[in-house]
Formats: structure tokens, sequence, C-alpha cells
């Protein structure tokens, strides 16, 4: 039913607003649109205030001389009755500073005694009130701002001023002010487009380059103008995120360059020995001999795809669902045990400490599987009648697990490199391996919000430096309360 | 033993029923989980090879899970591609005994197999193994042979008496992996061998006749030569 009413509503609004609505759907038209409505609205008041400070001004200063003017008058009044009045006021009129002055004193019957208007307005008829009438000035049609009073007698004053002029500097006033808004609103709208233009063209520099590169231009990067504004920082904004983005498609180009070399070779080596087997053995002991190596060749290669889908499935994060709280030194305890005998029997030390308890929310799988790939790489690097130190500890907050041999070590400036998938270090480069170990116990560093950390295996007796890696894992303690005494030592 | 194989890679099946039967098994198969479900309801078998991906309707999970809802405790080793650990996980919750993922050796699929039937055998509470004139008393932790009492590190008793309870049967070094030092990964490095070759210098240098076996390709074997 509401889908029907939508129908209906749509149906309705066909027409001239169905042709509007791209016009106003833009964010430029409705920006510009915006500013010239706030431009406008304050152009219109800024008119209005000069409009009205302008005027209201004129008329105070009309109505104080019409004031002092009166009081003046009633003054030789009071001192001299109604002739020292009508004196008064002829010599007012005489003086030609006063040419817009206008008086007028009527006798009780009305009839106009002195002044120089020609007959007593119509429609004025309170007294101490203001009044702007239209007057007849010896025969000239003006307009005039005045007030009356009443003597005792009956004969009444008025005066006022001749304010002509100022009707007439109002309707100056009124055009320029309409000029002048009209101005302002055309400002306005330009100003608006100018809004509009400048708003496009820089949608238009990020349009353009996501489309290049949706096209398959990945160099394509926003241009930044320089000046430092919001529209710059947006385009460094999303430069990085450009940025970042190509080097995970690096990564993931580089992977799978990996895969299809690393794969290759240990296929290509298989391919050639059952080939080699099918043209030139002669015996059944060499045919079987070759199928075997071949089957152990294939092997290696399920490996690879087994230790890629498990970083990946790592990287993914979809085991920490799997999180508990675990002691980790049982297990390293039991790996100890393990490898002990290993590094025995090739003539190496294994020399353990492991200081437990070592608690940790994780998977303790996948520790115990990055931890064998450390000893795995320990053993297989160390030179005759190594060292190999295993240590396992708890620092405050933290489980650190240390795994440093006598090896060659890892250079600092490979170090970097060394938990890509399928790096392999100048070092390695001729032994066994897929390149795929310290990438694991990266992964698996990361997954659980640690971190693997390559060094230098200093030591002050020996003169091989080897390497020495740190597997450190947020340890699963109460969060440090801070009083005195455990306050850590600051200086 | 008769066992059940639901598999429906034609090639896969074919080899691992070729296999089984050179082992002196019996072997019924079929490919789709719907006859697989009637027939290992229907009838009894030692020990079911499933695959978890399966034509008509009925993947292996479902028949496991079907199979377990209606009592049926015969063991189960799945068969899968789906190699990762929530797969394996999922697989062992429906009441799977053992995973094996593809692709796989044979001589490792053979040996799960055979460790599984013994598994639904002897589940009893044993206080002693033998093998020969090897013994091994699980009460008080002592391991003798003959007459002379052998010492054992804690480990290496877990490692002895694995091979005892499999006793006869190939044990494969990913078993001893997981059954001992419960690893659910190959290491790199040999580490299994090492500690086999430890555990015979303990158990067989001193004496004439060898009873631990290395079985060519597959892994090793506990059992008493016969002359």
């Amino acid at each position: 039913m509401s889908h029907r009413a939508q129908m209906a509503g749509t149906d309705g609004a066909a027409g001239e607003p169905r042709r509007l609505r791209p016009f106003i759907r833009s964010a430029g038209v409705r920006f510009a649109v915006a500013y010239a409505l706030v431009f406008g609205v304050s152009a219109f008041i800024l008119a209005f205030s000069i409009w009205y400070s302008t005027l209201g001004l004129l008329q105070h200063q009309v109505e104080a001389e019409v004031r002092a003017d009166e009081f003046g008058l009633l003054e030789h009044e009071g001192m001299g009755g109604l002739g020292a009045l009508s004196v008064a006021i002829a010599n007012r009129m005489a003086d030609a500073a006063n040419v817009n002055a206008i008086y007028l004193l009527v006798d009780p019957t009305g009839r106009p005694v002195v002044g120089n208007l020609d007959s007593w307005p119509r429609g004025l008829t309170g007294v101490q009130e203001w009044y702007e009438l239209p007057v007849q000035r010896q025969g000239v049609a003006s307009v005039a701002l005045m007030r009356a009073t009443m003597f005792p007698d009956g004969s009444r004053l008025l005066v006022g001023r001749d304010v002509q002029a100022r009707s007439e500097l109002r309707l100056i006033l009124r055009d320029a002010l309409i000029w002048a808004f009209g101005i302002m609103v055309a400002l306005g709208a330009f100003g608006a487009l100018l809004i509009r233009s400048l708003f496009r063209r820089i949608i238009q520099d990020v349009a353009e380059t996501t489309r290049a590169i949706a096209r398959g231009e990945l160099s394509r990067r926003v241009p930044v103008s320089g000046v430092g504004d919001e529209f710059d920082e947006l385009a460094v904004v999303i430069n990085d995120m450009l940025e970042r983005l190509g080097r995970l498609m690096d990564g993931v180009r580089q992977v799978s360059n990996a895969i299809a070399h690393d794969l290759r070779t240990p296929v290509a080596r298989a391919r050639a020995r059952l080939e080699d087997a099918a043209l030139h053995a002669h015996t059944p002991e060499t045919m079987s001999a070759a199928i075997e190596r071949a089957i152990s060749d294939l092997d290696g290669i399920t490996g690879i795809f087994e230790a890629l889908l498990r970083i990946s499935e790592i990287e993914a994060g979809s085991r920490r669902a799997a999180f508990a709280a675990v002691d980790l030194a049982p297990m390293l305890h039991d790996m100890d045990e393990l490898y002990a005998v290993v590094a025995e029997e090739r003539g190496l030390k294994l020399d353990s400490s492991i200081h437990g308890p070592l608690p940790v929310i994780g998977d303790r799988q996948l520790v115990q599987q990055a931890v064998a790939n450390l000893l795995d790489n320990a053993l297989k690097f160390s030179p005759m009648n190594g060292v190999i130190r295993f240590q396992a500890q708890r620092h405050e907050q933290v489980v650190e697990i240390v795994v440093a041999d006598r090896g060659p070590g890892i250079p600092e400036n490979e170090r970097a490199r060394a938990t890509e998938r399928f790096y392999r270090g100048e070092a390695a480069r001729h032994t066994q391996g897929s390149g795929l170990g310290l990438s694991l116990v990266a992964a698996v560093a990361q997954l659980h919000g640690g971190t693997l950390y390559l060094g230098d295996n200093h030591a002050p007796d020996e003169p091989n430096t080897g390497l020495r890696a740190v597997l450190v894992l947020p340890a699963n303690v109460p969060p440090p309360k801070f009083v005195a005494s455990s306050l850590p030592r600051r200086g | 033993m008769r066992i059940l194989v639901v598999e429906d890679d034609r090639d896969v099946a074919s080899f691992v029923v070729k296999g089984l039967k050179e082992a002196g098994h019996a072997v019924e198969h079929t490919d789709n989980g719907r006859d697989g479900l009637f027939m290992a309801a229907s009838e009894n078998f030692d020990a079911i090879i499933l695959d978890r991906m399966l034509p008509g309707g009925i993947d292996g999970l479902r028949l496991l899970e079907t199979l377990r809802a209606q009592d049926n405790v015969t063991p189960v080793l799945f068969l899968s591609a789906l190699g990762q650990v929530d797969d394996r996980v999922k697989g062992l919750k429906a009441g799977g005994d053992d995973y094996l993922t593809k692709p796989f050796a044979f001589a490792e699929l053979l040996a799960r197999v055979e460790a599984l039937t013994r598994r639904g055998k002897a589940e009893g509470p044993t206080t002693r193994l033998a093998v020969g004139d090897l013994e091994m008393d699980l009460l008080s932790r002592s391991v003798r042979r003959g007459a002379q009492k052998i010492e054992l590190q804690p480990r290496e008793f877990r490692l002895l008496e694995y091979l005892m309870r499999h006793a006869g049967q190939v044990v494969t070094r990913t078993m001893l992996l997981e059954g001992v030092w419960d690893y659910h990964f190959d290491p790199q490095t040999n580490v299994i061998d090492v500690h086999i070759s430890r555990l015979r210098q303990k158990i067989d240098k001193p004496f004439d006749q060898p009873l631990l076996h290395t079985v060519r390709n597959a892994g090793y074997m506990l059992r008493v030569e016969e002359p």
C-alpha cells in the first residue's frame, strides 16, 4: 500500500518540479543559493538601518528646533502678552536664517493674526502633538512638521518647520537604497555563481582522479593547489588513502608474483623428475624413487599453500573469536623440552629460562606455532656449538618471549622486509624454507595486539651477533593501579 | 575391518578403496550423502571415511549429525579439502573423531583409520600395557623390559604410552605431534624423529630384539617382530 502511495506521489510531482530537481540537487547550486540569500538578507538589513537612522536623526533635529522655537515664543508671550508674541514672530520671520520656519498665530475665531501660513492647516486639531501635514505657504504647497499651543483666551499658536526638502531626501535615499540593494543582489548572484564554479572545479578534480583510478591509472593523484586550505587538506587525505591502497595492491601483486614463482619452482622440479623418470628410468627402483621425490615436492607445495592460508586466516582476524585466557608457561615448557633434545642432537645448546605464569588472552595453538617457527629458524641458522637462548617472562603489562641465536642474523636494512611473505634474506637464500615463517609470527603478534621485534643478539663474550627475535604480547593482567608504591620511577 | 568410504571424487575414492583393500579391509563405497547416510545407518561398519562436500543434498556434516542423532557411534574420519581451523573445529564438533585435510598421504589415512577403530574398542580403563617383554605400569608410571627397569622422562613416557596403545599399528609423525605434544601443525624441524631415536636408545638399544620400527614413508610401529 505504501508502495502505491509512493507511486502516486511521484506522479503528482510530475511536470515542473521534476525538471527543477536536478538543478536543486546540484550541491553547487544549493551553496550558491544559500550564499545569495545570506548576502541579500544582510544587504537588506544594512539598507534599512541606514534608512531609519538617517531619517530618524533628521526628524529628531527638526523636532528639537521646533520645540526650542516654541519655547522662546511662549517666553515672549509670558512677558509681554500676545502683542509681544506677535512682534517676536514677525522678527523671526524677517530673519533670513529661518527660511524653513513656519509660524501662525490665530485669534479665538480662527483668523490669522500673524504668520507665514495662509490658513490653519486642516486636520491639525490637537494641542502639544506632532503633525506632519500638507500646508499652503504663500500659495505654495508644501509639507510641514508642526505643533500647536492654545492660550487661555482661545488664541492658538502654531510652530513648525517646512520638511519638503527632507521628504525629497527621503525619496532620493529610497531610490539610492533600492539601487544599492539591486546591485548587492546582483553581486550576490555573481558571488554565488563563482562559488558554484569553484566548488565544481574542486569536486571535478577529485571526481576526475577517482575516475582515472577506476579506469586503471593507479598513479593519478588529486592536484594540491598548495594554498593549504580545506580543499588541499581533503586532497591530501584522499591522496594518502590512494597511496595506502596502492601499497596494499603492490603487496598483493608481490604475493601473487611470489606464489607464481615459489610454487612454479617445486612444480617444475616435480615435473622434471617425473618426465625424466618416464623417459629414462630403466628399473622399477629408479622409477619409484623419482615418483617419491616428486610426491615430496608436491607436499612442499601443499605446505606453502597451507602456510599462506594460515597467514591470511590470521590476518583476517577471524581467529579472534576463539581467543581464551591461557597461561603460556606450560606450553612453552613443553616446547623447550621438545626442542632441547633436537638442539642437543645437532650439537647446539638451548638455554631456556621460562618464568611463569604468563597469562595472555589469545589462541594457544597460534602462539605455539609462532614460537615453533622462531625456534625452527634458530635451529636452522645456528652454527655448530651455538647457544640458542629461549626466554619467556612477564614485564608488567606484557609477556615477552625471546628467541636469540648466534646465526648470521638479519642485517638492519632487511629487517623491515623480513616479515613480508616469501621474503628471504641474503643469508637464508640457500637454505630450505618457504620465506613464510616470520610472516606468520608477525601476523600472530598482530592478531594478539602485540609486536614482533627483530634485533641484534649482542653478547659481551661472543664475537658473533645473531638474531634476537622478541615476541611481545599484551599480558592478561588487570591494568596497573596508580597507588604511590607502584608508580613507575621517574627521572 | 569393514570400512565405509563416502567420497564423490572418483580418483580419490578409487585410490582410497584400493589402498584399504590392499591393507586387508572390507570396503564399501558410495559417492553421495543420501546413500552414505542410508548405508551408515542400516549396516555395521568399523569406521567411516567421510568427505565434507558431497552431492545429493546431504553433505558430510549433516550426514554425521543425523547419524549421531540416532546414537550411532561408528568412528568417523573426515577427509576434506576444507582445511582451515574453523572447518576442522566444525567437523569435530559435529561428532567427527578425526580430521584429515586433502591432499593427504595414504599411509597417514590408513594409520589414522586403524587408530580410530582401535580406539573404539579399547577404551576401558587399563593400568598395564605390554608389547612383547616391554611392560608399562600406568599407575606407578614405571617401565621395564624383561627384568630391567627403564628410566624415562615424563614426555618419553607419554610417547611410549601412545606407541604402546597403538601397538601393531603404524603411527605417523603427525599423530604423535597431535597426540603427545598437542601440536596441530608441522614444524619444519624433525622433532619427532629425534625424540623417537632417544626413546629407541632406551628401550631397544640394550636388547637383542628391536620393538620400535620405522615404517618407510609413513611413521613408526611398536611390535614384536615375528620370526
